[in-house]
């Protein structure tokens, strides 16, 4: 296990360290320390490397992730695991604004709460919060799951397209086109397996279901209030 | 003064209410919705036309047309990428995605620019392989839908440019309607077949400039310091978006005035929006100079670019290198009169066509019907944009060589005169035969 300390070394050189691993992977386990909020930490990653993070996390932390497992024991700034493509990013705390934003595959975990836009025009990821969702999450989602486990808040899943929105509490307000749909069998099937995969003990079948109307897809004159 | 020989005399047609306002008026009326297009501001503009060359007489030595060396290269991104983008001329191609031109087309365009050594732009959408392989330098669009954005792509790039904003639609986002969407841009998106796919007018995951500042860090750190960086702003309040550029980290400014192309936008925005190119440049040059940063961070300037003059005229004004889109479609074949009977069936006419969004152009350049789309033969497509690059080239240095200048990027406002009060104004150059400067002081 290779031990990098944020207080002796610089994002640059960390980075740099966690890139080289793509070439030759030589260390696949590594624990990062004293990141004090520091932005860009273990972002562009393309290794299959467990990442673990000591501490609290800036703005864009494992962004662009393909393949490593990176865990937060912190609280993550904006933009987390922002456009990843594969592999699991796990923030034990809360997560700040964008969490997951256009990200296309992989795992998102946010073990307390995601701030505003969560999810925001995501393009195939799945993103499990066990706690809340700001506003305006998932809006222009495009593909992809997001569960909340708690409440979310005003305008979910606004101008949505495909992506399935599981939500066990409260919704303050949907978004534009965002409706609540059917729970059928395959969608607690889904749901099931997205909280086993986070690790998240909950009961799929208190929750409800929201996608999108598909009444925005194409322009109408007739939706222009909707606009 | 010439007579319009169609209209009666004693017949007046209104300044105001003119006949494509009264044809408008009507559209609006029988449809309910805003007029959608593509092409770029149709009014007229102050514009470099409006300015004029100083040729060398007795206070200046001109060089030699023929033979003396004028040079053309320009090297973008000197301020912090390992690897910055060398250009052998100062004339790169603008932003346009596959999706809104066909594959054809942007394979011509990388071949185009190949061929002179100078760059292309992806656009939204992402990265094809035709065009990456086409296109020995090939700059990355980064923008706010992230259409096909991934951190491969990313790392094939010679560049990125994060797209704040486009000339023809500064604050707003972008619409490839459905009938274009094919199962490839389907694919390459992420979302359904036959969808209006918007683009969104900001980015997901930063809100300002302090927060681009980190954005960009994140971009170099994922590409390890390696290319530039460029930010792309649409001409409206230049001078402070270039010092907030500059301030977040930009390797390269872009400046895309009014003039500047679109695929699909609403009229009332492509000519209401905006300022014309000629008046962003000084403000964008003011703002380098202040920060000790012109010609440390290059200013690439784009909208309405034509011909060498404008070319040599945005330089004299103080930019690195200048980028065209709707001159290098014109260049492919786009609006070409051999087609013209077709245009007319879809109701326009070759030289007037800018319904790209509709996915039927004739010419087979914004369109992504497979039979359109063959005919235009990248390879030759390719060859008439290089040829037209060069022509712009050899006419700028022959300016610039009779301005006793050795290099492009040697020529300076002094070269240059106006023949307008605003243009003068905005141009900050003198009214032609004075040394007025409107603006400033005697």
């Amino acid at each position: 296990m290779k031990t990098v300390n944020l207080s002796e070394v610089s994002i640059r050189e960390l980075n740099q360290a966690l890139h080289d691993q793509k070439a030759q992977c030589t260390e696949e386990t590594w624990t990062v320390l004293e990141p004090k909020g520091q932005h860009n930490i273990a972002c562009g990653l393309d290794q299959t490397l467990s990442v673990d993070i000591h501490g609290h996390a800036g703005y864009y932390c494992a962004g662009m992730n393909q393949k490593a497992n990176v865990t937060i024991h912190g609280n993550a700034g904006q933009g987390v695991a922002e456009n990843m493509m594969s592999g699991v990013v796990r923030v034990k705390g809360d997560a700040s604004q964008s969490a997951g934003a256009t990200a296309h595959g992989g795992l998102l975990v946010v073990e307390g709460n995601a701030g505003a836009r969560c999810g925001i025009s995501m393009k195939g990821v799945d993103i499990v919060v066990k706690g809340d969702v700001g506003h305006m999450s998932c809006f222009m989602g495009q593909a992809g799951n997001l569960v909340v486990c708690g409440d979310a808040g005003d305008a979910l899943g606004d101008s949505l397209y495909e992506v399935k929105i599981y939500v066990k509490g409260s919704v303050k307000s949907l978004g534009a086109d965002c409706i609540e749909k059917e729970m059928r069998s395959e969608h607690l099937a889904e749901l099931t397996d997205l909280l086993k995969r986070a690790g998240i003990d909950e009961d799929p079948t208190q929750f409800k279901r929201y996608g999108s109307a598909r009444g925005l897809y194409n322009f109408k004159v007739d939706n222009a209030s909707a606009y | 003064m010439s007579e319009d020989t169609k209209t009666p005399a004693g017949l007046r047609e209104s300044a105001t209410f003119d006949r494509n306002t009264m044809h408008e008026i009507r559209r609006a009326a029988d449809t309910g919705i805003y007029d959608i297009r593509g092409f770029g501001a149709k009014r007229k503009l102050p514009h470099f036309d409006d300015l004029l060359f100083l040729g060398a007489s007795m206070s200046r030595y001109p060089l030699e047309g023929y033979r003396e060396k004028c040079n053309t290269s320009v090297t973008l991104g000197t301020r912090f990428a390992k690897k910055p983008i060398e250009l052998d001329i100062p004339v790169t191609i603008a932003g346009m995605s596959f999706g809104a031109l066909s594959a054809n087309a942007k394979e011509a365009l990388g071949r185009g620019a190949s061929i002179m050594g100078t760059s292309t732009t992806t656009g939204d959408g992402g990265m094809t392989p035709e065009e990456r392989g086409q296109s020995k330098k090939l700059v990355y669009q980064y923008l706010p839908s992230r259409y096909g954005m991934n951190p491969d792509d990313l790392r094939k790039a010679d560049a990125i440019e994060v797209v704040l904003g486009q000339g023809a639609k500064p604050g707003g986002g972008g619409m490839l309607l459905g009938q274009k969407i094919t199962d490839r841009i389907a694919q390459m998106r992420t979302l359904p077949k036959g969808v209006d796919q918007r683009s969104a007018c900001r980015h997901p995951d930063w809100t300002g400039p302090d927060d681009l500042a980190i954005k960009i860090l994140e971009l170099r750190e994922i590409t390890d310091w390696q290319v530039p960086i460029y930010i792309k702003v649409g001409a409206t309040r230049t001078y402070y978006d270039v010092k907030l550029a500059v301030k977040a980290g930009a390797d390269v400014i872009v400046v895309d005035g009014m003039q500047g192309g679109t695929a699909a936008t609403q009229d009332v925005f492509i000519e209401h929006v905006g300022i014309p190119t000629l008046a962003a440049i000084p403000q964008a040059v003011q703002a380098l100079q202040e920060m000790g940063m012109h010609r440390k961070v290059q200013l690439i300037v784009s909208g309405g670019i034509r011909n060498g003059a404008d070319v040599a005229k945005c330089m004299a004004l103080g930019a690195d290198a200048v980028a065209i889109g709707t001159a290098a479609l014109v260049a492919l074949g786009c609006n070409h009169p051999k087609y013209d009977d077709e245009f007319k069936k879809i109701g326009s006419a070759a030289g007037y066509y800018d319904d790209y969004q509709e996915g039927k152009d004739p010419a087979g350049i914004s369109t992504q019907d497979p039979e359109l789309s063959k005919r235009l033969d990248p390879v030759e497509a390719g060859r008439r944009l290089a040829n037209y690059l060069n022509v712009l080239t050899l006419e700028a240095q022959t300016l610039a060589r009779a301005c006793g200048k050795n290099d492009l990027r040697n020529l300076e406002p002094e070269d240059l005169v106006a023949l307008t009060v605003e243009s003068a104004a905005m141009a900050r150059v003198p009214l032609a035969g004075t040394s007025w400067v409107p603006g400033q002081k005697f």
